[in-house]
């Protein structure tokens, strides 16, 4: 697997996914995509990375244990939840506000923090099984 | 109740939690004098009941409260009559010397802070049990009692005697609770109500009921269990493994009283039937011999205390199961009498033990000299106990025969089990009180001196008030017994009985009584090695009975533990395909619900999309052939593209994106357990269980192909994905349907569902770091089947059917 070519080309190749994995997590709510497909495609990324460079570079690069960034994404999820409970509306209800920057409008709301929640929480979750997977040692 | 009064109830019901909450740091401050202060919380709460006195003396009840789960018609209310302030005085006051005496008691031991915690937080539970109106509140109390004394029996858990006691306590005693709740939810369904207060028009309902004997059987598993009733009474002598504080609360006054206090608390509404009036007095009576004969046998002062409380319990069911008046009378008149005398005996026990370091009743003697005061305050403990005059024990017993004496065989029967078990109570009080005491002085393992104030404070106030209640019976019996016993008997009643006797049975029974008590006592010894050779010959007991009962539950289940989670993912495996296939077909063959032959020639599928599925069978049918698991795994991953692609044909990107997504991580992770478990590639596995997997698969298969045929073939509802295409972007911002309702309008269930995938993350990773770490494991795994099972990893599928 771990051929030269194959190796020189993952780290591009995890780039462009992670971003390509980001882009159609932020484009859910209006076109195809969301926080669950993003997490997949960016665990498949680092599944990349790690078969290609090993295990370690992956671990490094990410810096978190993957599970600690899924379990902050479970956190992001309950918290964007807990929100509403301040604003005087059942828990879980969607709050939007709309800044301005540089000129564009900008939609920011609990649905999207709840969405990026999910997405760390699949990133993370797939990612640390399939790194504890390829791992030969106890890591 | 006004508004204050209210709110100052509901702080006095949290009052002991709170005291508790801050008893181990005071203590760590102020040593044991920390019992000082926290005996401020019960005396606080003692003050604040005693202010209901002159509305409940002039017969009113005062109930009140708050509204808990409105949904479920759920309160949190209390109910404040006859019955329930005498409980509550009872408890925050004997509560008050029981800290203080704590104090004394534990002085110097290093939990003497969680003691006076857990001792506050039982007080709680059971100041919440005894005036709680709605049926909840009462269940969540009683069991709350249940938890905080197997704490407290529990409370030296480095012997294993005291672990055993507290557990048998809590199984018991809890076990009956669950008997309880049922009752009372049984109550609640047939009556409509959910409160005791508003019960008491319903008592000819709940009587006429057919399922009257029902509730009865439960309410009375709740009642007898808590309240130590024969043969259920084996927990409370083995609870004398708790500290004497501890026995001389819960085992007196309070938590076994909980029982007495129920039966009471429905007497007006489910007595006065032949059922009741059966069953209550049977149990009461034998329990009353049983206990008096089994305390007879100890040579403790604690557990010749505690026979001898199985044994008044067992007289107040008696009594209260009789169904006069007068036993009414006499029950409410007893349970206060023995609160107070039992509480000193108990409290007077454990001076003995802490001041000359035993119990046993054989190696102590001539302490009089030593211990004046707790020699005297024993003595008038002793003397109520015996039912002798001054004492108010005196009015009690009186009020007894009264009550159960007649001529016809079922009064005289009872009568002479009260006669002979009151005769060998007398016994027991005086054997407490005398023994340790008279004769000449034994070497005891301490040199026995008087206690310090601490100790000998509660016995010597609980005898002055044991006194004082009989000297001025009549404001006694104004503001505590004749408001109880209306609100036993659920119409007013007047008690009346005084010190000056009348001349007549009850009086002749009493002497018959003391007669037989002193010859009793002069032959005790005879009576103990007597009994201690019944007790040989019978050789068994409902104490053995409870541990070959945890035994059996425990064997079995383990042989039901052995069937069904047999460790093998094989046959967890298999039983879920059987079942799915089952419940796939069973319902469509019964209810006829099979699908028609489907038109292919009516169909306009393009060439292209035949082209999908074809390619969809030829990875099929590649699983289905594959020589080695690889070539399955890879094959099953075509398979799955294509259904991907059939999904974008037909206008579900989302689904398709996702589709292709897990697919691929399915086949990379698949491939990497593979070579993970070191799986040998070829497949090989005996013939006839091939068959039998391969025919449940085709049959699931088959059941799911005619289920979604069936399914197509009806009318398709459409008003949710109209709905959702219409309201979608106004209301929630967001173009993508399928998004929207993920995080949005049921962002709730995507919450549960994260939640599933990091705990499954958590669970693979510990699995996949267990078989790192024992390696001796490997070659036994590899010939047990792990990876039979398609996609025993594909943790995302629980998801993809969301996406």
């Amino acid at each position: 697997m771990r051929t030269l070519i194959f190796r020189t080309v993952a780290p591009y190749l995890t780039s462009l996914l992670v971003l390509f994995s980001v882009f159609v997590l932020l484009r859910g709510h209006n076109e195809p995509g969301g926080g669950f497909i993003g997490g997949l495609i960016a665990a498949s990324a680092f599944a990349v990375y790690g078969i290609a460079c090993g295990v370690q570079p992956v671990r490094r690069a990410l810096y978190f244990h993957p599970l600690a960034i899924a379990g902050c994404g479970l956190f992001i999820g309950a918290l964007s939840g807990v929100v509403s409970v301040f604003a005087g509306v059942p828990f879980m209800t969607g709050l939007w506000a709309y800044p301005t920057l540089f000129g564009n409008e900008i939609a920011l709301s609990t649905v999207l923090t709840f969405d990026i929640g999910v997405y760390l929480v699949v990133v993370g979750t797939i990612t640390s099984v399939a790194l504890a997977l390829e791992e030969r040692e106890f890591d | 109740m006004d508004a204050n009064a209210m709110s100052m109830t509901f702080v006095v019901l949290f009052l002991p939690f709170v005291a508790a909450l801050v008893a181990p740091w005071l203590t760590r401050h102020l040593k044991h004098n920390a019992a000082w202060v926290l005996a401020l919380a019960p005396l606080a709460i003692f003050m604040h009941f005693l202010g209901f006195s002159a509305e409940i003396g002039r017969g009113e009840i005062v109930t009140g409260g708050y509204q808990w789960v409105p949904a479920f018609n759920v309160n949190f209310s209390w109910l404040i009559d006859g019955l329930s302030l005498t409980f509550a005085l009872l408890i925050s006051g004997i509560g008050a010397l029981i800290v203080l005496y704590s104090g004394g008691y534990m002085k110097g031991h290093p939990q003497q802070g969680r003691f006076l915690a857990y001792i506050l937080l039982f007080m709680g539970a059971m100041l919440g049990l005894v005036v709680s109106d709605s049926f909840m509140m009462l269940f969540v109390f009683w069991e709350l009692t249940s938890i905080t004394s197997f704490l407290l029996i529990g409370f030296d858990n480095r012997r294993e005697a005291s672990r055993r006691a507290a557990l048998q306590a809590l199984v018991v005693t809890g076990g009956g609770g669950l008997a309880l709740l049922a009752g009372l939810l049984m109550i609640w369904n047939i009556t409509g109500v959910s409160e005791v207060s508003l019960l008491l028009r319903f008592g000819e309902e709940l009587r006429d009921s057919p399922y009257y004997l029902a509730v009865l059987i439960l309410v009375l598993g709740g009642a007898f269990t808590k309240s130590a009733q024969f043969p259920l009474h084996f927990w409370l002598p083995n609870a004398m493994e708790a500290p004497t504080p501890v026995s001389a609360y819960l085992h007196s006054a309070t938590m076994v009283k909980a029982g007495v206090y129920l039966l009471m608390r429905f007497n007006p509404v489910l007595g006065d039937t032949p059922a009741w009036e059966t069953i209550l007095p049977l149990f009461g009576g034998a329990t009353l011999i049983v206990g008096t004969l089994l305390a007879i046998r100890q040579t403790d002062l604690k557990l010749m205390l505690a026979y001898t409380t199985v044994s008044s319990l067992g007289l107040l069911v008696m009594l209260t199961g009789f169904g006069s008046e007068q036993a009414v009378k006499a029950a409410v008149l007893y349970l206060v009498a023995h609160s107070l005398f039992k509480g000193a005996l108990f409290m007077v026990a454990g001076t003995i033990d802490h001041e000359a370091g035993t119990r046993d009743v054989r190696k102590l003697g001539g302490l009089m000299k030593a211990m004046p005061i707790t020699f005297v305050s024993a003595l008038v403990a002793a003397v109520s106990m015996g039912g002798l005059p001054p004492m108010f024990g005196f009015l009690a017993k009186e009020e007894v025969y009264y009550a159960l004496w007649a001529s016809d065989p079922w009064a005289l029967t009872f009568t002479l089990v009260a006669v002979i078990g009151n005769a060998l109570m007398f016994v027991i009080g005086f054997a407490v009180a005398l023994k340790p005491f008279l004769g000449a002085p034994v070497e005891t393992p301490k040199h026995a001196h008087e206690g310090p104030v601490l100790l000998w404070l509660g016995p010597v106030i609980l005898g002055a008030v044991g006194l004082a209640a009989a000297l001025f019976s009549a404001v006694t019996h104004h503001f505590v017994s004749s408001p109880m016993a209306s609100a036993v008997a659920g119409r007013p009643e007047e008690v009346t009985i005084t010190l000056i006797p009348s001349i007549g049975m009850p009086l002749a029974l009493s002497v018959v009584t003391v007669a037989l008590g002193i010859v009793f006592y002069l032959r005790l010894e005879q009576l103990r090695l007597a009994m201690a050779g019944l007790l040989r010959t019978i050789g068994w007991g409902p104490d053995q009975g409870f541990d070959q009962m945890m035994r059996g539950i425990v064997r079995f289940s383990m042989a039901v533990t052995r069937i069904i989670q047999p460790g093998r993912l094989q046959t967890y495996m298999m039983v879920t395909f059987i079942l799915i296939a089952v419940a796939l077909m069973v319902p469509m063959f019964v209810y006829g619900e099979l699908p028609g032959w489907p038109d292919f020639a009516a169909s306009d599928a393009t060439f292209y999309e035949l082209a999908v599925i074809a390619i969809a069978v030829i990875g099929l049918v590649a699983v289905i052939i594959a020589r080695d698991r690889l070539t399955a795994i890879v094959s099953l991953g075509i398979q799955g593209f294509a259904v991907a692609m059939i999904f974008m044909l037909f206008g579900a990107p989302d689904l398709s994106f996702t589709q292709f997504m897990v697919e691929t991580l399915s086949v990379v992770i698949l491939a990497l357990v593979m070579t993970r478990l070191k799986l040998s590639s070829p497949d090989h596995r005996p013939r006839a269980e091939m068959v039998a997997t391969s025919l449940v698969a085709g049959v699931c298969g088959l059941g799911f192909t005619l289920y979604l045929l069936r399914v197509t073939e009806g009318v398709m509802d459409l008003s949710l994905s109209v709905f959702f295409a219409e309201f979608s972007k106004p209301i929630a911002h967001g173009a993508n349907i399928v998004n929207v309702i993920l995080v949005d309008y049921r962002g709730t269930d995507t919450l549960g569902e994260i939640g599933v995938v990091v705990v499954a993350g958590l669970a693979i990773l510990a699995l996949i770091r267990i078989r790192l770490r024992d390696t001796g494991v490997t070659d036994t795994v590899q010939s047990t089947p792990v990876d039979d099972a398609p996609r025993p990893l594909a943790e995302p599928a629980p998801a993809m059917e969301k996406a």
